[in-house]
C-alpha cells in the first residue's frame, strides 16, 4: 500500500542523504520525496511518499524515527490529512484537438500555463489520484514532457 | 582564555575522563599531536588505523566505557572503515576522531581528502564534520553523549585542520540535550505485567540473551530471573558471559553453530524471553520454523530491532537492566505463591537430557591436536578468567563453544559483521584497560595476518597479550563450507603457505612458540602464559577438523549436522 510520511527533521547538512541513505541502504522504494523550510528555523519538513507491505513501513517509520537529525515521524495514512501534488504537461495540441484539451484543463479545473502553435503546457494541482487521472486522459493526445513535485502533505486540523 | 581548536578538543577528552587514545598521526591532525604531551591521557601509537579502532572497539567491549580513536585525513580515515562497521554492528561505543583538509579545501579533492562522513553514514549511529570552532566543544560532547546512551554505537567527528589552528574561549557544555534523541529507557508497566503473566504461565520458557544484556549491565538481573525461576538461559554470539558459561541452567549457544540443547531447547519452548537480541539470521535459521511453539518477547532498547526479522508477540521498548529490574519485582511478588522449582522441573530435565545426549564435543584420538582440545586447555590454564578475543572463523567458534565465560566483557568477537583481523588489536585494547589481566587472542592462521603489524605496538607498550594461532593451514571456515556443500572444492582456502610465525614474533621483539604434538600443548600455553611479554604460540592443528553443530544457512535450527 502506499503510505505518506510527513517528517519533520534538523535543516542540516546531510541531512537529506541520511533520510535517502536510509531508504536506499535498505532497498525501501521511494516514490516521492519533498522538503523545504519550515516556520521554525532550523527545522524543515519532508513528505515522502513510498509503497510498502505494512511491516516494511513500520520499519521504515523505526529507522527514520532512529536517525539523530529526524525530530518527529508520522505516518499519515493513518491519520486524515491533506495531500497536494503540483504537475506541468506539455501536451501535444494541433488545432483540431485544441477545443477538447481545453474542456478536460477546465472540468480538472487545471491552468494552461504556456502555450504555442502546437503545444499547451498545463498546471495542475490535486492529490494523487487526480494528477493520475488527467496524466490518463490526456495522454492519448501525446504528453511531450512532465514534471511532478511529488506529493507535499500534512495532517488536518482536528473537527470538532 | 582562548584556546586553539586542538586544545579545546583535548580538553574534552579530558573532561570525558578518556585515559586512552588509539592513533595514528598525519597533517590533518598534527595539530592535535603537537598539544598531546601537554595532556594527562595515553597514546597508544598503533602500525595501521584499522588496528587503531579494533583496539578502541575492544577496550570499549572489556571496560564497557567509550573508546576513543584518532587519525587522520584520507586514507588514515577510510582505513578505520571496517572497524567502524565491525563497532556499528555490535553497537559498540566508540568515538572516531578523523583529520580533514582546512575548511576552504573541503569538496575540492585537496590532497588526502576524503567524505568520510558521507562514507560512514550508514555504519555510523550519527557523524558530525565541525565546520566551525564555535560549535567543536559542543560536537564532542554530544559525540560521547550518543555513543554510549541508548543503543551504543560509534560516532564519527571530522575535524578540519584550520578549525583546529583558530582559537576561542572554552566552554565545557554542561548539559546535553538534543530534541530529536530520546531514547526510551523505561519499561512500560502494563506490558512488563503481562510478560510477568506469561512467565506465570509458561510451561517450557526460555530466556534468549545477546549483547543488550551486557551493554545495559544487566547480568545480575538475568541472573536473577534465571535461577530463581528456573528458566534456562541460552545466548547469541554476542551475550556470552551474560550468564555463567559453568552454571546448569546454561545450555550453551544457539544458532548455526549453537548446541543441540540450546536448539532443541528453542524449537519445543513454549515462551521464550528475547532480550537485547536482534535475531541474526545466524541465530534463528531459517525464520519460519524459529520458535515455532513459543510465545515471543522481546526486550531490546531500539524500536528497530523488534519486528524486524520475526514477528513478535509481546514488544517491549526498554533498556534491558530497568526492563529486567522491573521483571524481577514483578515476580518476586508471585513468587511467594508458586514454587518455580517444581513447575519448570520437567522441562528443565527435559532440556538438560539434551545436553547429556548431545554434548558438545569431538572426536579424540587422532593424530592431530583437535584446536577444540587447544581451547578447553585455554581455559583450565586460565582458569576462566581471561579475556578472550577471538579472530572469525572456525577458531571463533570453537572460542564461542569451548571456553566457558564465567563473567561478562570477557568475550571479544566481532559477531554481526565477522571481521577477521579484528581480535589481536581489540586484545590489544582490553590489554590496554587491564594490564594485570591475560589476555588471549584465539586466531585462525588466516585472520592473523591480517593485522599481524600490531604486534609491534604491543610490544612497544609492553602489552602481553597472548596469540594462540589454531594454525589448520585454510581459511577454514571456508573451507568446511567448500568441504559440506561445495564438493569439497577447496579453491583458495588453502594457505599452507605461510611465515614462520615464531620468527615473525621474535623479528618483533616477542616470545613465539611452535607446537605440534597434543602432549605439548598444556605446558607451551602455561610458559606462554607466565612470560610478561606478547606471545605467539602457533599450534599445528587438523587441518581438516570442522565446527559442529552445525545449521546448514537457511535451514531450520533442528536441522544439526552433528559429530
Ligand atoms: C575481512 C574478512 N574477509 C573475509 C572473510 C570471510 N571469511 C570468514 S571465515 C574465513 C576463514 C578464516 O580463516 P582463518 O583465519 O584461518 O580461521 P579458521 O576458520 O581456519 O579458524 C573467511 C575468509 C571475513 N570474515 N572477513
Amino acid at each position: 500500500m502506499r503510505h505518506t510520511l510527513s517528517v519533520t527533521v534538523e535543516n542540516e547538512p546531510g541531512v537529506l542523504s541520511r533520510v535517502v541513505g536510509l531508504f536506499s541502504g535498505r532497498g525501501f522504494n521511494i516514490e516521492s520525496l519533498n522538503v523545504a523550510p519550515t516556520l521554525e528555523e532550523g527545522v524543515s519538513h519532508m513528505t515522502i511518499s513510498t509503497i510498502g507491505e505494512e511491516q516494511i513501513i513500520e520499519q521504515i517509520v523505526k529507522q527514520l524515527r532512529k536517525l539523530v537529525t529526524v525530530i518527529k515521524v508520522v505516518d499519515l495514512t493513518e491519520h486524515k490529512s491533506v495531500e497536494r501534488e503540483m504537475a506541468i504537461l506539455k501536451v501535444n495540441a494541433e488545432d483540431a484537438k485544441r477545443a477538447e484539451i481545453l474542456r478536460i484543463v477546465d472540468i480538472f479545473r487545471c491552468k494552461v500555463v504556456d502555450v504555442s502553435v502546437d503545444e499547451l503546457s498545463i498546471e495542475i494541482t490535486g492529490d494523487n489520484g487526480k494528477i493520475e487521472a488527467i496524466i490518463n486522459l490526456l495522454s492519448r493526445f501525446g504528453i511531450k514532457e512532465i514534471a511532478r513535485t511529488g506529493s507535499v502533505a500534512m495532517k488536518r486540523a482536528l473537527q470538532i | 582564555m582562548e584556546l586553539t581548536g586542538a586544545q579545546i578538543f583535548l580538553e574534552c577528552l579530558k573532561k570525558e575522563g578518556v585515559d586512552v587514545v588509539f592513533g595514528f598521526p598525519g597533517g590533518a591532525v598534527i595539530d592535535i599531536y603537537d598539544e598531546l604531551p601537554n595532556y594527562p591521557f595515553k597514546h597508544i601509537l598503533v602500525r595501521h588505523e584499522q588496528g587503531a579502532i579494533h583496539a578502541a572497539d575492544g577496550y570499549a567491549r572489556a571496560t564497557g566505557d567509550v573508546g576513543v580513536c584518532l587519525v587522520t585525513s584520507g586514507p588514515g580515515a577510510t582505513n578505520t572503515v571496517t572497524g567502524i562497521a565491525t563497532a556499528y554492528m555490535d553497537s559498540i561505543p566508540v568515538v572516531i576522531f578523523t583529520g580533514q583538509v582546512p575548511t576552504p579545501l573541503i569538496g575540492n579533492d585537496a590532497f588526502q581528502e576524503v567524505d568520510i562522513v558521507g562514507i560512514t553514514r550508514p555504519c555510523t549511529k550519527h557523524n558530525y564534520l565541525v565546520k566551525d570552532i564555535k560549535d567543536l566543544a559542543f560536537t564532542v560532547r554530544q559525540a560521547f553523549y550518543l555513543a554510549r546512551t541508548g543503543r551504543p554505537g560509534p560516532v564519527l567527528v571530522d575535524l578540519p585542520k584550520d578549525i583546529m589552528q583558530q582559537k576561542f574561549e572554552f566552554v565545557w557544555p554542561e548539559d546535553v540535550s538534543l530534541r530529536s534523541y530520546n531514547p526510551n529507557l523505561k519499561p512500560h508497566t502494563r506490558q512488563i505485567k503481562k510478560v510477568a503473566k506469561l512467565i506465570e504461565k509458561a510451561e517450557r520458557p526460555l530466556i534468549y540473551a545477546g549483547g543488550g544484556v551486557i551493554s545495559s549491565g544487566a547480568e545480575d538481573e538475568l541472573t536473577w530471573l534465571a535461577k530463581s525461576l528456573n528458566i534456562p538461559v541460552t545466548a547469541t554470539l554476542m551475550g556470552l558471559g551474560a550468564f555463567p558459561g559453568n552454571d546448569p541452567l546454561w545450555l550453551g549457544m544457539l544458532g548455526m553453530h549453537g548446541t543441540y540443547a540450546a536448539n532443541m531447547a528453542i524449537n519445543n519452548a513454549d515462551l521464550v524471553l528475547a532480550i537485547g537480541a536482534r535475531f541474526d539470521d545466524r541465530v534463528t535459521g531459517k525464520v519460519s520454523t524459529f520458535a515455532p511453539k513459543a510465545t515471543l518477547v522481546h526486550i531490546d532498547i531500539d524500536p528497530t530491532s523488534i519486528q524486524k526479522n520475526v514477528a513478535v508477540h509481546v514488544p517491549l521498548v526498554a533498556d534491558c537492566k530497568s526492563a529486567l529490574s522491573a521483571l524481577k519485582s514483578e515476580m518476586e511478588l508471585k513468587s511467594k505463591s508458586i514454587d518455580w522449582e517444581v513447575s519448570h522441573a520437567v522441562w528443565v530435565r527435559q532440556v538438560q537430557e539434551w545436553s547429556e545426549i548431545h554434548p558438545l564435543r569431538y572426536k579424540k584420538g587422532s593424530k592431530f591436536i583437535k584446536p577444540q582440545f587447544v581451547v578447553e586447555k585455554v581455559y583450565e590454564i586460565s582458569n576462566g578468567d581471561a579475556i578472550i578475543a577471538t579472530e572469525v572463523g572456525q577458531n571463533q567458534m570453537w572460542a564461542a563453544q569451548f571456553y566457558k565465560f564465567k563473567r561478562s566483557k570477557s568475550f571479544l568477537s566481532s559477531g554481526g559483521l565477522g571481521t577477521m583481523g579484528y581480535g589481536f588489536p581489540a586484545a590489544i585494547g582490553a590489554q590496554m584497560a587491564f594490564p594485570d589481566k591475560l589476555v588471549v587472542n584465539i586466531a585462525g592462521d588466516g585472520s592473523i595476518q591480517m593485522n599481524i603489524q600490531e604486534m609491534m605496538t604491543a610490544v612497544c607498550n609492553n602489552l602481553p597479550v597472548k596469540i594462540v594461532i589454531l594454525n589448520n593451514g585454510y581459511l577454514g571456515m571456508v573451507r568446511q563450507w567448500q568441504e559440506l556443500f561445495y564438493n569439497r572444492n577447496y579453491c583458495e582456502t588453502c594457505m599452507d603457505a605461510q611465515p614462520d610465525f615464531v620468527k615473525l614474533a621474535e623479528a618483533y621483539g616477542a616470545a613465539g612458540f611452535r607446537v605440534t604434538e597434543e602432549k605439548d600443548v598444556e605446558p607451551v600455553l602455561k610458559e606462554a602464559f607466565a612470560l610478561n611479554k606478547p606471545v605467539i604460540v602457533d599450534v599445528r592443528v587438523d587441518p581438516e577438523e570442522n565446527v559442529y553443530p552445525m545449521v546448514p544457512a537457511g535451514a531450520s535450527l533442528t536441522d544439526m549436522l552433528l559429530v
